[in-house]
């Protein structure tokens, strides 16, 4: 990805992730997180990574946040008007953040930095041959694209088979809490 | 074009601005979201190394993606199980400002 739509999207998702603590508006914070996610995207697909970054867009943006925004109409949220907030947890909280950051930069300004591999059509022609040569994978590779989606899928459906049963049961566990949490008790 | 170093810090950064979130806010909900903001910062990471990382074909690193599927799964069925737990919390209490709810401070 050049480096300028990087920055874009950086600068998108980083000014969409404080806006979310700084509006006092719950639904305001709401449509933030949104464009956060978008930005974030945005990056996911720079990095080649298509499908996860459509299921970003689907499933968080999509889904997810629809949700929250259904419970806050729900709930009928009013804004937080309290100007007194107490110092301390403030001040303890932005120097847990600052302390955090600081361990960041001093452990990125160590680590030895790397380039993307390119991914250019010598190098997608030279993968092809460890996947069978009439398969839809092999085909696409050595036109030159990156066939992203199918290689989840391959690798989801067999290094993956079974977290991928497990994740199915956790949804229906999931299903079934939400409708027992959300049932008025009987008096 | 990026390297590997400006992914990491700016996913250091959004992770950084969850946990802000997650601190000084009083409002449950938007905690809620901050959580979200945090694992999206894990999946950025996740993503990053999965495309400087090379596997042995020369593609890229597909477990890395494996592990951001899941992740965003489980997400998902996080969401609405919180969700479900604070209207619950609304309906018996009233409120959802983490200030209010100290039934459990000694």
């Amino acid at each position: 990805m050049p480096s300028y739509l990087f920055w874009l999207f950086s600068t998108v998702m980083l000014i969409g992730g404080v806006s979310v603590i700084a509006f006092r508006n719950p639904v305001s914070s709401a449509l933030s997180v949104v464009t956060c996610f978008v930005g974030l995207a945005g990056l996911f697909i720079g990095l080649s990574a298509f499908f996860v970054g459509v299921i970003q867009i689907l499933v968080y943006t999509g889904a997810v946040m629809v949700l929250f925004l259904f419970i806050i109409m729900l709930l009928d949220l009013k804004d937080e008007e309290k100007a007194a907030k107490p110092l301390l947890p403030i001040a303890a909280g932005i120097a847990l953040v600052a302390a955090f950051m600081v361990q960041l930069i001093g452990i990125l300004s160590r680590t030895p930095n790397v380039i993307a591999p390119t991914l250019d059509k010598e190098a997608l022609s030279a993968a092809a041959s460890g996947f069978p040569a009439t398969s839809k994978i092999a085909t696409t590779l050595t036109q030159g694209k990156l066939p992203d989606v199918h290689l989840i899928g391959h690798t989801l459906f067999t290094d993956y088979n079974l977290p991928l049963q497990i994740l199915g049961v956790l949804l229906l566990v999931a299903t079934v809490g939400v409708v027992v949490l959300s049932k008025r008790q009987a008096d | 074009m990026a390297t590997l170093n400006d992914y990491l810090l700016v996913s250091g950064l959004l992770f950084a601005i969850g946990l802000a979130g997650v601190v000084l806010r009083r409002n449950i909900i938007i905690v809620f979201m901050c959580l979200e903001l945090m694992l999206s910062a894990a999946n950025l990471t996740l993503v990053a190394f999965s495309r400087f990382h090379v596997s042995p074909n020369g593609l890229p690193d597909y477990n890395g993606q494996m592990l951001v599927f899941f992740v965003i799964t489980v997400a998902a069925a996080e969401v609405a199980v919180g969700l479900a737990i604070i209207v619950a919390l609304y309906r018996a209490r009233q409120t959802i400002h983490t200030d209010e709810l100290t039934s459990l401070k000694g």
